[in-house]
């Protein structure tokens, strides 16, 4: 049974305004759904509020009246009538969407369609959303707090906020971020409580996991093995780091529906096995060693065949600055292959110091581009007549072929980069 | 025409309303994001069961939802396209697939008293009552009479109060 605190009911009476009103509404509605009790107050929430796919775009093409925001009103509030939208109560962060300001036309987006994402964004601009328009938020200013209470979307990172920051979120949707902007609440639930994020599954590591192909491996392996439980990790492993962890997270909530997982000596609350399963006792547990290294990697690389490689994209989930460090050093001096495109996705926060470094035009002069915003993925965007692609992540070799029926070979940055030289690939099994 | 075998399953509503319509079943957990096609209503993701199996005014059968968190809004973007569900039935609770059938205003039920997966096949015709938390199973074998596409007479009302809240988009 939901109850509510006398705050929450005077948004939910409308004395907080019409928009607050139908935010609480369906708050409510997604409270008793999942069976919920009461809410938590949250100033951390990372969505997509107000934003527009063309599908989007056309559906609500004038339906807004009086300067009130159709989108906004009917599908992220699921409102059956346009109401005025105040500003964020709480601070709000845009992730990845639309397309980057510099390269649009490069991956294809037809003008009005940007046009429109321009306007999307400046009302969320308007509306203090803070635009960070990307799927790492915790590398490009939102870095929230051990035990904050958050409601983000980006299954990437709300496992990365969950496991590695240790702050609290389930994965929340669209309608859901866009109402806690308004109202500061979300359902208290799932993750949201301590008891609910001990540790499910055993995975037993017994093959070393070193770069961040690997560690992509292991988070695919894991999301298949335990689907949408709290896999406990325990192996032999070196320090923490940073991008290992994202490409890890990243792959267990693409290949199940993992929103947290531990690593023994690695994360916060699994300083041992015990802390890490508290009261469970694991339910399944599961040995990955060279054999399953090996049916993840075939897994990945299922739809490939051709070895000639005519795109290669990397970025998923947008690149930090020690990837394009990275790529920049490996291309340097070389040239992409003339038959054969280059993208780096990352956020604009650290594409903007990339650019300071130099590594943008030490990629660029190879013939690569870094590209903001969005991802091929998510834009369902990749050069004119891609058939094959090369990918360094598990999450993107999950999605991309199954978005855009192009093959998808997956493999290490450096097999990658190698790729995009020569237009071949040539990477090796494990 | 035959009288149908009906069981009866009792949960747990999680969206209110009547809706009636052939199952389709999966044991695989739903896609959102990026394994689906909102606008054609179809399952698109590389190793699913259900890979090119449409959902489209079915009652969907599964066990949970997994992957993006754009769950919710591909399945709200399936509604304003026609082409949601028409009821879900599904064991497992979580955050994607509590949003997403709020804003599909779809009848739901979860939590069932026996495993909706081990009795409901697909092309069963189903009927979800969201309000009491009741799910009622015509074994689709013994209505060889009555095609589910069809319906047995006294379910169009029910399906026609499914397709009012389809009707009734905003906008």
């Amino acid at each position: 049974m939901l109850r509510l605190t006398d705050d929450e009911k005077s948004m939910l009476d409308g004395r907080a305004g019409e928009a607050r009103q139908k935010a609480m509404d369906l708050l409510v509605r997604y409270a008793e759904a999942l069976g919920a009790e009461r809410f938590v107050d949250t100033r951390n929430v990372a969505g997509v509020p107000g934003s527009a796919n063309p599908f989007l775009q056309q559906y609500y093409a004038g339906k807004g009246a009086d300067g009130l925001d159709a989108i906004f009103s009917f599908f992220d509030l699921d409102s059956d009538e346009l109401v005025e939208i105040p500003d964020a109560l709480v601070p709000t962060y845009h992730l990845q969407g639309g397309a980057d300001p510099r390269q649009w036309q490069t991956l294809g987006v037809r003008v009005d369609v940007f046009r429109n994402y321009q306007e999307r964004e400046a009302f969320a601009a308007r509306h203090d959303v803070n635009i960070l328009k990307t799927c790492t938020p915790y590398l490009a200013g939102n870095l929230p707090a051990r035990g904050e209470h958050c409601a983000w979307m980006e299954s990437s990172a709300v496992i990365f906020a969950n496991s590695v920051l240790g702050a609290r979120t389930n994965t929340e949707g669209r309608e859901s971020t866009s109402a806690a902007m308004l109202t500061g609440k979300i359902p208290d639930w799932g993750l949201h409580r301590p008891e609910c994020r001990f540790g499910t599954h055993r995975i037993d590591v017994d093959v070393e996991v070193e770069s961040v192909m690997d560690w992509g491996m292991l988070g695919y392996f894991a999301g298949e093995a335990v689907q949408e439980h709290i896999p406990v990790v325990i192996g032999r492993f070196g320090a923490p780091e940073i991008v290992r962890l994202k490409h890890f997270g990243a792959a267990a909530s693409s290949s199940g529906g993992v929103e947290m997982y531990h690593i023994v000596g690695t994360t916060p609350e699994a300083e041992s096995v015990e802390m890490a399963f508290g009261r469970n006792r694991p339910a399944e547990r599961f040995v990955y060693g060279k054999a399953e290294r090996r049916q993840v990697y075939d897994r990945l690389n299922a739809n490939a065949s051709d070895p000639n490689v005519d795109f290669v994209m990397l970025g998923c989930p947008h690149a930090a600055i020690d990837q394009l460090r990275e790529a920049a050093t490996l291309l340097e001096g070389t040239r992409v292959s003339a038959n054969c495109h280059l993208w780096i996705f990352t956020s604009r926060a650290v594409d903007s110091e990339a650019r300071r470094l130099g590594y943008v035009k030490t990629i660029a002069d190879a013939g690569g581009v870094v590209i903001t915003d969005t991802c091929s993925a998510f834009a369902q965007a990749i050069p004119p007549g891609t058939k094959v692609a090369a990918l360094d992540s598990a999450k993107q070799a999950h999605y991309l072929p199954a978005i855009l029926g192009v093959q998808a070979w997956f493999g290490s940055t450096h097999d990658c980069i190698a790729a995009a030289v020569t237009g071949r690939w040539r990477g090796e099994r494990p | 025409m035959t009288v149908s075998a009906t069981i009866v399953l009792r949960g747990r509503g999680v969206v209110g309303g009547r809706a009636a319509g052939e199952a389709l079943v999966t044991r695989d957990a739903i896609p959102g994001w990026g394994g689906v096609n909102p606008q054609q209503g179809v399952i698109t993701e590389t190793h699913h069961e259900l890979r090119g199996k449409s959902f489209k005014d079915k009652v969907l059968v599964f066990r949970g939802a997994k992957g993006s968190s754009g769950w919710s809004a591909m399945y709200h973007t399936a509604r304003l396209a026609g082409a949601a569900p028409r009821a879900l039935v599904f064991n497992e609770m979580t955050t994607k697939v509590a949003l997403g059938a709020v804003v599909m205003h779809v009848p739901s039920v979860t939590a069932l008293d026996r495993d909706p997966l081990d009795l409901i096949e697909t092309g069963d015709w189903v009927v979800v009552d969201g309000d009491a938390g009741i799910v009622e199973i015509h074994k689709h074998r013994s209505q060889p009479s009555c095609p589910p596409s069809a319906g047995p007479q006294g379910q169009d009302d029910v399906r026609t109060q499914s397709d009012d809240q389809v009707d009734a988009l905003p906008g």
